[in-house]
């Protein structure tokens, strides 16, 4: 089949550009779906995750001598993205890969690069049943269809350093933080008590996902769940969108936050105090300083019981040039069971994107009480748009954004309107 | 003197060797040339015919094994690239680091060169120390540059209330020359080498008489050694026009991104981002060439004035 990427729609035109590519690349495209024998999958570089890769592989193989999986990290590049879509184009993807960004992913299905999920006979069933209807279907494309299955959350939270909170007058325990005017106000105390630099320290940098750690948790907070994208149209030309846009603006004009990269580890060096983050960072700075978590504010004041935020989760997708599909699906099946998710989650510490987490795993959120604030809040999560053009659509919110926001050069309702105008073109096609 | 073979000399001009028809009068010299030749049209030849191809079609990366079209669009990707003010911008910011670097790289790394060459004890200690910078890695060199030049960095703290605010690498006015200066300190040593090879060459006796007729430092440097290396400055503008024009790691390193606020973003920088993280090629190919374009159309002016002068 032939197509045109001015004309193209992901859902309508995607699957069969899937198929095509599948039957190309060495045989029926049925007859690879139905096959079984070794396959390969990638894992992202985090120490952990490999560690529970590979013994989930060990797992998987004792049972399974005639469909033997190998697991390998994905490939140096600048970063995950590009290597997989690199192998995309070269024919070079194994057969599954458990490190799947959702913004990247609308882009490879344009590549014919990944496999419709939903083709599986108990596709649909399974990915709705594990993660739960509505979350599952946030991750569909137009058309339904899977071409990756919610694997892991990392629920964005603000979370911040004790010590430094009390040194500042501050309560850790209840900052009293979850409006954005004692948001604000907090920041101010922080940096006039004079105890931290940087009230808190979103990177200001102009790469297309930074949004998803400063403006876009907010967003997704004061609008109980909007995407930024929905129903083909840019939704943050609003009240909200700009509120939160507004609050960020201030930050940045007060100076409670840098307008330059750290150079370091800001949270670990005490150069600030606050910082958006998910549970991966209990582990990684328990050592360095007391960590506390707080919703992240709205307008009226933020519940940590039902506030909603970003999900910043990574997904599975089976690749084209899988020339054994039924043993992919049977392994990611196997690989997301709810023993391998729990063995996941004492691994690493990051959610499986599973419904009723706190009960599916209660024992080990007894023993690690630190991280049972995420697994509430796993449950309300919002992820990207699964919109064409994603990667391009968040690089230009960015843009606008930081001329704006941070450096102030533009005016924030007109930047915002120019950034949905682009944006609606995008996503229109 | 060149030596003439008794065969050569005989022959008339414009007669044929058997083999040098369409081979040239030393064929073995073509054999020899033939690998690097191979390498150059495979690595450098194919894929700029390729880029300009994709420049003129409407492309995308896809799976080896999907049939899609690629239909012509004329100059559609040319008309998205110059009307994108992104392009625009980073093409300008381009002019200011050439403005800045281009001269400065020129004139230091010749006066350099010349102060270097005078220099009888620890010459070599001075070339190491010059060229160090441009064998070290740029990502580590980088990271000092930050440490210096960000808000609480050592330059800022030695300027104290003289320091800009915002800081060197956040602001739109400094961003792309504090890059500039970085890119001229850390390719000074190779240029300086260019220069020193070429002041061997300047005979002595030149000296010596300007320095009877009354010529002094300054006048031997501006009427000697200035003319004598006159093809290697040619030389050096040229290859500061190119690499400088092919700036990528600096601005994506040192200022994140080409920030602040697209102020030290580079063609390159968007071509990166267009082509590879949006997985638009055309566009990104049609920044490519036109970026070629006025490479080429600079490298010769740059080529001309050196052979005019």
């Amino acid at each position: 089949m032939n197509i045109k990427r001015r004309t193209f729609t992901a859902g309508a035109l995607a699957a069969p550009l899937a198929a095509t590519a599948a039957c190309g690349n060495g045989g029926d495209a049925d007859e690879a779906r139905s096959a079984r024998g070794p396959i390969t999958i990638w894992l992202s570089n985090n120490e952990q995750e490999v560690a529970w890769g590979q013994a989930a592989v060990e797992a998987w193989n004792a049972d399974h001598p005639d469909e033997e999986v190998s697991a390998q990290e994905i490939p140096a590049g600048q970063s995950s993205e590009e290597a997989i879509t690199a192998a995309i184009t070269a024919g070079t993807t194994p057969d599954l890969i458990f490190n799947i960004s959702t913004a990247a992913a609308p882009g490879w299905v344009q590549q014919g690069g990944l496999v419709d999920l939903t083709s599986f006979e108990d596709g649909t069933s399974y990915i709705e049943e594990r993660s739960g209807a509505e979350v599952a279907q946030g991750y569909a494309d137009d058309e339904g269809s899977y071409y990756l299955l919610p694997w892991k959350s990392n629920p964005v939270m603000i979370m911040f350093n004790r010590d430094l909170f009390e040194q500042a007058g501050l309560d850790p325990d209840d900052p009293g933080m979850n409006t954005h005017d004692s948001f604000l106000e907090g920041c101010r105390t922080l940096i006039d008590s004079g105890v931290v630099p940087a009230a808190i320290w979103p990177s200001p940098t102009s790469e297309f996902f930074q949004p998803w750690f400063d403006f876009y948790p907010l967003y997704i907070a004061q609008t109980d769940g909007m995407q930024l994208v929905e129903d083909g149209a840019s939704t943050f030309v609003s009240e909200d969108g700009l509120a939160v846009a507004e609050l960020w603006g201030r930050i940045y004009e007060e100076g409670l936050a840098p307008k330059e990269a750290a150079t370091d580890d800001a949270m670990a060096t005490g150069d600030t105090a606050m910082q958006s983050a998910g549970p991966w960072a209990i582990s990684s700075y328990k050592d360095a300083f007391p960590v506390g978590f707080m919703p992240v504010p709205t307008v009226d004041g933020s519940d940590v019981e039902t506030v909603k935020t970003f999900a910043d989760s990574k997904n599975v997708s089976m690749f084209t040039t899988s020339q054994n599909q039924a043993t992919a699906w049977d392994f990611l099946k196997f690989a997301t069971s709810p023993e391998q998710d729990g063995e996941f989650l004492e691994a690493t510490g990051q959610m499986p994107l599973r419904e009723d987490l706190l009960d599916a795993f209660s024992e080990y959120f007894e023993a690690n009480p630190d991280y049972e604030v995420f697994a509430a809040q796993a449950e309300r999560v919002v992820d990207v748009p699964n919109v064409p053009n994603s990667t391009e659509v968040w690089q230009t919110f960015r843009d606008h954004y930081s001329s704006a926001v941070i450096f102030g050069s533009d005016e924030v309702e007109t930047s915002l309107q120019a950034a949905a105008d682009e944006i609606d073109q995008l996503v229109q096609g | 003197m060149t030596a003439t073979t008794p065969e050569t000399a005989r022959r008339a001009p414009g007669s044929r060797l058997p083999l040098g028809g369409t081979l040239g009068a030393q064929p073995l010299g073509l054999l020899l040339a033939l690998p690097y030749v191979l390498f150059l049209a495979a690595v450098m030849a194919w894929p700029l015919i390729q880029a300009v191809w994709i420049s003129f079609h409407d492309y995308f990366f896809t799976a080896p094994a999907a049939v899609v079209d690629h239909p012509f669009v004329g100059l559609d990707n040319y008309l998205s690239a110059v009307t994108d003010p992104q392009v625009r911008q980073s093409f300008a910011n381009i002019a200011v680091f050439l403005v800045i670097n281009v001269p400065l790289t020129a004139v230091l790394s010749l006066v350099l060169a010349s102060a270097l060459n005078r220099v009888v004890r620890f010459a070599s200690v001075f070339r190491v120390a010059y060229y160090i910078p441009y064998v070290t890695a740029s990502v580590s060199l980088i990271g000092v540059w930050m440490l210096l030049f960000s808000s609480g960095g050592l330059i800022n703290t030695i300027l104290g209330p003289l320091a800009p605010d915002p800081s060197w690498l956040v602001n739109s006015s400094l961003a792309m020359p504090s890059i500039a200066l970085y890119v001229t300190w850390k390719q000074l040593g190779f240029y300086i080498l260019l220069y020193l090879a070429a002041l061997q060459g300047i005979p002595r006796e030149l000296y010596e008489s300007a320095s009877m007729d009354g010529a002094g430092v300054i006048q031997r440097f501006r009427h000697v050694t200035v003319p004598g290396v006159r093809s290697v400055t040619a030389l050096v503008l040229i290859l500061a026009i190119i690499t400088g024009a092919n700036l990528f790691t600096e601005p994506y390193l040192l200022t994140n991104g080409g920030g602040p606020d697209g102020a030290s973003s580079t063609p390159v920088l968007l071509i990166y981002q267009k082509g590879i993280q949006q997985t638009n090629p055309d566009v990104a190919s049609a920044i490519g060439v036109l970026l070629v374009i006025g490479i080429g159309v600079l490298s010769a002016v740059a080529a001309r004035t050196g052979r005019e002068s």
